[in-house]
């Protein structure tokens, strides 16, 4: 991301430039940050201070209190295990059926290979909404109704992935691919030995995007599920909204702790999201 | 004489007998192709391609839990007369002629900003693009709790400015009526404009793409070729000249793919209008039911699945036309390097 990072400023721009561009941004970035200050100091007033007008800006007795209630009166502990759980598993699912399918639309040779190409990525641009009612029928139909099923299976196949995935694999040489078939290694040999290695960074892509564009669902997870022991945290979330809609201190609470988790992974590993998302981009 | 006679007649031998081969080889690579592509066409056409067939089948009948019988364009048509519909067509344009907008702009002059010579650029990114991870459900109440009417910030904000506090989310009236009303002139019912607790949700829209936007423009503005701008400053260009000349018109494929991509994005919103406004009837009498809720309520409260298809595809419709609008406009204006 040195590239990305590369300045284009001009060389010889004033202090006064410099200074207002900080404040431009400094003040921009406390607009960005406040929601979450004033949510994780929402979370650690009391009821009474909550609820108060005017609100104080720094909590005048913090409590953890409300962190307790919330994660006595509701399973959020499973909540998060669930959305952990669920976007694990299409993330490993995408990742497998996406580099199988990108490695046969890269390398292989068959019949009608550019016009089932076309049809994936026409589905691209088909809004969810538009299948959300066949595949509700079609998840009834199969029994699977509130279910993990149900959740993961149909989002175990992103045509995201295959298109990045294959942009990729088409910019590895063929020398290589001749070379090692000369080796004797076949086409499975040669994608995980030699081809998946080289493209980690479009692996770590796909993953992350895949990863909170799950993590971060609500309208799906709503549709096909119904019992509290599968509900994923964003539908938790929601669910406590509607009981303790005005308790906020409470909520806020909630808040807090389902968005804990992402936080977490995005500060660990902050390059690989900023360098994922900016090749989203890309067309190569 | 003779070893050569041999060798080439092996040769030919051997291509004789490598047609076949090939033929073999290539039944084999189409074969081992399917088994490849089996995992991602299973789940991609029972559950993203062939359902548009099916969508659309049921949207061609009274279809409420179960079928109950094949009206034709019988929804078409009742959507045609529905102003439930349209208001939400009216809503979702107003979410999008909001959103997308300010989005890119905010973006762009963050995306731009960054992009100078700057100490501390990597908490300032790490800020901008923080809400772009948090989940926009958790982030809709959070900003609904600043936006409360009776113990919110941004009221708290509006006395301190000692300007009357204000209702947010529970606001049908729309902004223009509001703003007019308040210099004492009363407008008519059409020009009241979006109501102020959609506003209130651009806010968090907005709030919430910021990051994207950033980080690819940023990109953008790493791709083009440093020499250009030099050239440019040497020949005595002003920066703002430079940016309207060389950094605007290089940067155009990443402001046209984002164009499409927020629009798209907006025209499909749901989690955040249905999160922070609670929906379909929700307090501010229906005003921020955009075309993805009526969807949802139609599924959900009526269980009317033929007509709710039947929204769904004037929603892909919609979106096909607007996004073919704006490759035919961006085609005269993209410039690729």
């Amino acid at each position: 991301m040195t590239e990305e990072l590369r300045s284009g400023g001009e060389a010889g721009r004033g202090p006064l430039a410099t200074v207002g561009t900080h404040a431009a941004l400094a003040l921009g970035a406390l607009v960005m940050a406040f929601p979450f200050y004033w949510m994780v100091t929402t979370g650690l007033k009391g009821p009474a201070e909550a609820l108060s007008f005017p609100p104080t800006l720094i909590p005048k007795a913090p409590t953890l209190s409300n962190f307790r209630q919330v994660w006595q009166e509701q399973p959020f502990g499973r909540y998060l295990l669930n959305s952990g759980f669920v976007s694990t598993a299409v993330t490993l699912g995408v990742l497998v059926t996406s580099s199988l399918a990108a490695h046969a639309f890269a390398r292989m040779r068959f019949w009608g290979r550019e016009l089932l190409f076309g049809a994936f990525l026409a589905t691209m641009m088909i809004p969810f909404e538009v299948v959300l009612i066949p595949d509700f029928l079609i998840i009834r139909q199969l029994g699977w109704f509130d279910s993990y099923l149900a959740l993961i299976v149909p989002w175990t196949a992103s045509v995201f992935g295959i298109f990045l995935l294959r942009q990729t694999f088409l910019g590895i040489p063929d020398e290589l691919f001749e070379a090692s078939q000369l080796d004797g290694c076949g086409h499975g040999r040669f994608l995980f030995r030699v081809a998946l290695p080289l493209v980690t960074p479009a692996l770590v892509t796909v993953a992350l995007v895949t990863f909170l564009g799950s993590w971060n669902s609500l309208l799906w997870p709503l549709v096909v599920t119904h019992r509290q022991e599968l509900m994923v945290v964003q539908v938790g979330l929601v669910s406590y909204l509607g009981e303790e809609g005005s308790q906020y201190q409470l909520v806020m609470a909630a808040a807090t702790v389902s968005i804990l988790p992402i936080v977490v992974l995005f500060l660990a590993a902050q390059r690989h999201f900023v360098e994922g998302i900016a090749r989203t981009g890309l067309k190569s | 004489m003779d070893a050569l006679g041999s060798s080439e007649e092996a040769h030919l031998r051997a291509r004789a007998k490598g047609r076949p081969a090939a033929r073999k080889r290539r039944r084999a690579e189409a074969l081992l192709a399917l088994l490849y592509l089996f995992p991602a066409t299973l789940v991609l056409l029972t559950f993203h391609l062939l359902p548009i067939f099916y969508a659309f089948f049921i949207s061609l009948h009274q279809w409420d839990i179960i079928p109950e019988g094949f009206v034709g364009f019988g929804n078409y048509l009742e959507l045609a007369r529905d102003e439930r519909f349209w208001r939400s067509l009216v809503t979702t344009v107003w979410y999008a002629l909001l959103t997308v907008p300010l989005s890119l702009f905010l973006g762009l002059v963050v995306a731009w900003l960054l992009f100078q010579k700057l100490r501390a650029k990597g908490l300032y990114r790490t800020l901008y693009f923080l809400p772009y991870v948090t989940s926009v459900v958790a982030a809709a109440f959070v900003w609904g709790w600043i936006f409360n009417d009776n113990y919110g910030f941004a009221n708290l904000v509006l006395t301190k400015l000692h300007l009357p506090a204000l209702r947010w989310l529970l606001e049908p009236t729309g902004v223009f009526d509001l703003a007019f009303r308040g210099l004492g002139v009363k407008l008519p019912a059409w020009a009241g404009g979006p109501s102020l607790a959609l506003v209130a949700v651009v806010v968090l829209s907005v709030w919430s793409s910021i990051g994207f936007n950033m980080i690819l423009f940023l990109a953008g503005l790493g791709s083009i070729p440093k020499e250009l701008l030099e050239a440019a400053r040497l020949d005595g260009a002003s920066e703002r000249a430079v940016f309207r000349h060389v950094t605007w018109p290089l940067l155009s494929p990443t402001t046209f793919f984002l164009l499409i991509v927020s629009t798209i994005r907006t025209f499909q919103a749901f989690s955040q209008i249905y999160a922070m406004t609670g929906g379909a009837d929700g307090p501010p009498l229906g005003t921020t039911q955009t075309i993805t809720l009526y969807l949802y309520w139609n599924l959900n409260s009526q269980t009317r699945l033929g007509y709710g298809s039947a929204v769904a595809f004037a929603l892909f419709a919609i979106i096909l036309a607007l996004t073919a609008v704006q490759f035919r406009l961006g085609k005269e204006r993209v410039v690729f390097q």
